[in-house]
């Protein structure tokens, strides 16, 4: 027979259990949201010529943002160039070398870099390279996303190699392995899976950022052909589109934005599928 | 810490102490009832023999239960000791029963003039058996050594005591059934010294962890 | 250098060991040579000055309390602690006549002589079983396949895995079992052919079974091999070293053949130990 407190202690866990699944429903509600929005305006003008066809004239309908597709790959191949190479020999001295003190300050650094406004990198790099070059470039594009990426990098994969257990390293060392061989060949081998993880969540992150597009590669109403001239890029075409006042154009920029969802929800979902538990040891 | 095994390893001793205390009683009695041609106390030592043999048997159990926890060092030693010592001590007890089975049969008999070395024997091995148990309940290697040479002594006392009786048997045909009798109470006499000696070697052992069995052979 | 004419090493007859079977040479008959090894971590002194022989072709087991120094000890034979910063290593160790601390030595080419197989078993993850035996090899430049082959049939009889193994050798490495990996890492250790084999407790993670067969594959090896065994089993000690070494708070305290420190242990502190009465 359930006592006056024991009832009273169940509806307090109803209760509780019924608040948060509504919060819950809540945090996802925005995400359903936008992804039904975008893909209700933008699917319209998802076709054929979209993903082939330069832009059109001004004030004409038609074309499509070919070269931006083109040219947000174009950026992310080349800031992981530069950036990636960067941070992977960057987390590996966190992580394997360096002292104490060093590694603390590079940390913070990465940190406070990490938190940095993204129109600052813009600015930033617009400063660096687009003056001295005196003209927006695909360069420019690429140098700043890849300095984007590189204190994200940076620290995931300092992280991800922190974890991989000491043991394996003992083991190598025990071998007469030497230091460098046993980071290159067995510690980053075990971490690859999340060193790669981390690469393509800062591809992911990277990939939408318009801000600091708008001073260094500024876009392109055409194919980019020289690293030193401007190039178009997905999230610039939306952002020029959406201010436009064609209501063509602003079709287009829906489908771009669908575009882009698509892209970042892509990798995010190859993420997951690349780190899944493929069996319990 | 070995608290349980501590508190095992006592009760393997204590009833070892116990079965050495009831063996020495068997003997002195078993000689007494020679002597003084005692048919009960006779009776009871055969009776008694039982229980030591009951001692060996739980005692070889208890030392092979302590085994299979893997001792080492002393506790390793006093079991494998222990097992050891309970045998002779067994044996001691068949020995003393023996004697009092002959105690029994010859007093039904009028008693021989000849039997006076067999008392002066008797005694000798009882404080053997007493010495060499006492050291290994006060842990004396030293004196449990001391004690070894004596053996010999009781072999020769026996050597002698049989070569009497059987030149009395030539002379007095008569007294043949006494006569083997007493050969058979001096045989288990010399029987009970070498035990004692065992034990004496058993704690040379278990002090020392030196084996110095067959060391005169 | 006269100090090694002086062996500190327990008498150890010949038919103890089971290497008796091939005569050593006198200048091969002491394997490890350690003189006054001290071991501190920063201010700590771990290892307070032990002296000591290790016989070749035969088991040494090091025992002891935790805490009580003895896997710095062994660390301490084949430069592990050169990768800790806070350690210092001072005295001596000669690997059959060699000085293995001194500078002109890599420290890399002493652990291919002395190698070490760890408590917890850990082949690489991301590497098959064919290429966890071989990547001693493989990472320190041997590319010749018939050679890794050759070694490696060896090294997985030798570690009593060929069977069990040999028409599987692309599966992962982790997919075996424990007792198996443990095998698979002595296999590992043993293809890269070093003198000595240094073992860090390595049956206490594994079931009485697998423990069993590590113990008979330990008593096999120790035909070709110097094996350095540090265990809390005293048990495991007793059943399977020539020799056992009772380290307490840095300090050997007792050193001598197994049966006699198991049966009759000359110091009270081992007697102790031994007993389970300590503290």
């Amino acid at each position: 027979m359930p006592s006056v407190h024991h009832r009273w202690r169940k509806f307090k866990d109803i209760l509780v259990q019924a608040i948060t699944c509504f919060c819950a429903f809540l945090v996802v509600l925005p995400l359903g949201l936008i992804f039904y929005y975008v893909l209700k305006s933008g699917i319209g003008a998802v076709n054929w010529d979209f993903f082939t066809k330069l832009p059109g004239p001004v004030g004409e309908s038609g074309g499509g943002m070919a070269n931006a597709i083109v040219g947000t790959f174009e950026l992310l191949a080349l800031a992981s160039l530069l950036g990636v190479p960067t941070a992977l020999l960057g987390g590996i001295f966190l992580a394997e070398y360096g002292s104490s003190r060093l590694n603390w300050w590079i940390r913070f650094t990465a940190d406070v870099l990490n938190a940095v406004p993204s129109i600052i990198w813009g600015m930033v790099v617009y400063g660096l390279v687009v003056v001295p070059l005196k003209g927006f470039s695909a360069l420019a594009g690429s140098i700043v996303l890849g300095m984007m990426m590189l204190p994200l990098i940076l620290r995931t994969t300092e992280e991800v190699l922190l974890l991989v257990p000491n043991g394996y390293r003992e083991a190598a060392f025990a071998l007469g392995i030497s230091k460098w061989r046993t980071i290159l060949q067995i510690v980053v081998r075990t971490a690859m899976k999340g060193i790669i993880t981390g690469i393509l969540l800062a591809l992911a992150r990277v990939a939408g950022e318009t801000a600091p597009l708008l001073f260094t590669a500024f876009g392109n109403r055409f194919w980019n052909h020289s690293l030193k001239d401007p190039i178009a890029a997905l999230p610039l075409q939306i952002f020029n589109y959406a201010i436009s006042p064609y209501e063509d154009w602003h079709r287009q920029a829906w489908a771009g934005a669908l575009v882009l969802l698509l892209l970042v929800a892509m990798v995010n979902v190859t993420v997951r599928f690349l780190t899944r538990d493929r069996f319990r040891m | 810490m070995a608290h349980f095994f501590d508190a095992e390893l006592d009760n393997l001793k204590q009833k070892l102490l116990a079965m050495a205390g009831n063996a020495e009683a068997a003997v002195n009695k078993a000689v007494q009832a020679l002597t003084n041609r005692d048919h009960e106390l006779a009776v009871q030592v055969n009776e008694n023999d039982k229980i030591l043999d009951q001692f060996e048997i739980e005692i070889d159990e208890l030392a092979i239960h302590l085994l299979a926890k893997a001792p080492l060092a002393t506790d390793l030693r006093l079991i494998t000791v222990a097992m050891k010592i309970s045998q002779n001590l067994e044996r001691v007890g068949d020995e003393a029963a023996k004697i009092a089975k002959r105690a029994r049969d010859l007093s039904q008999e009028p008693p021989l003039k000849h039997s006076q070395q067999i008392p002066a024997m008797a005694q000798l091995v009882v404080q053997m058996l007493k010495e060499s148990l006492d050291c290994f309940v006060n842990q004396q290697p030293d004196a449990a050594r001391a004690l070894i040479p004596r053996d010999k002594e009781v072999d020769q006392l026996n050597k002698e005591i049989h070569r009497g009786l059987a030149h009395l048997m030539v002379a007095d045909p008569e007294a043949i059934p006494r006569c083997l009798n007493l050969m058979v109470v001096s045989k288990s006499l010399e029987r009970i010294a070498d035990h004692a000696k065992n034990v004496a070697e058993e704690v040379v052992y278990l002090c020392e962890a030196q084996d110095i069995r067959h060391a005169g052979k | 250098m006269t100090e090694l004419n002086k062996p500190i090493l327990p008498a150890l007859p010949e038919s103890l060991r089971s290497g008796a079977l091939k005569p050593i040479p006198p200048s091969q008959q002491t394997a490890l040579t350690v003189r006054d090894l001290i071991v501190t971590f920063g201010e700590r002194e771990v290892l307070k000055g032990v002296t000591m022989d290790i016989p070749s072709r035969a088991v040494t087991a090091i025992i002891g309390p935790s805490g009580c120094g003895k896997s710095t000890f062994l660390r301490a034979l084949n430069r592990m602690h050169d990768l800790v910063p806070s350690a210092r290593v001072q005295g001596e160790v000669y690997l059959f006549g060699e000085n293995i601390y001194r500078k002109e030595l890599e420290p890399v080419t002493v652990r291919r002589r002395i190698g070490m197989v760890f408590q917890k078993s850990n082949p690489f993850p991301t590497m098959s079983i064919l290429e966890n035996v071989t990547v001693g090899l493989r990472l320190n430049g041997v590319r010749d396949r018939t050679l890794l082959q050759e070694r490696m049939t060896h090294a997985l009889t030798m570690a009593a895995l060929w069977d069990e193994v040999k028409d599987r050798l692309d599966a992962p490495a982790i997919s075996l079992s424990g007792g198996q990996q443990q095998r698979l890492c002595i296999a590992r250790a043993l293809a890269v052919e070093p003198e000595v084999l240094l073992m860090d407790e390595p049956a206490s993670a594994l079931d009485p079974l697998a423990t069993a067969r590590i113990e008979d594959l330990i008593l096999e090896l120790k035909k070709d091999y110097t094996i350095v065994i540090v265990t809390h089993n005293m048990q495991q000690a007793a059943r399977m070293s020539d020799l056992t070494a009772f380290f307490y708070l840095g300090e050997l305290i007792e050193y001598g053949q197994t049966r006699a420190i198991f049966t009759h242990p000359k110091n009270k502190r081992t007697e102790d130990y031994v007993t389970g009465r300590f503290g």
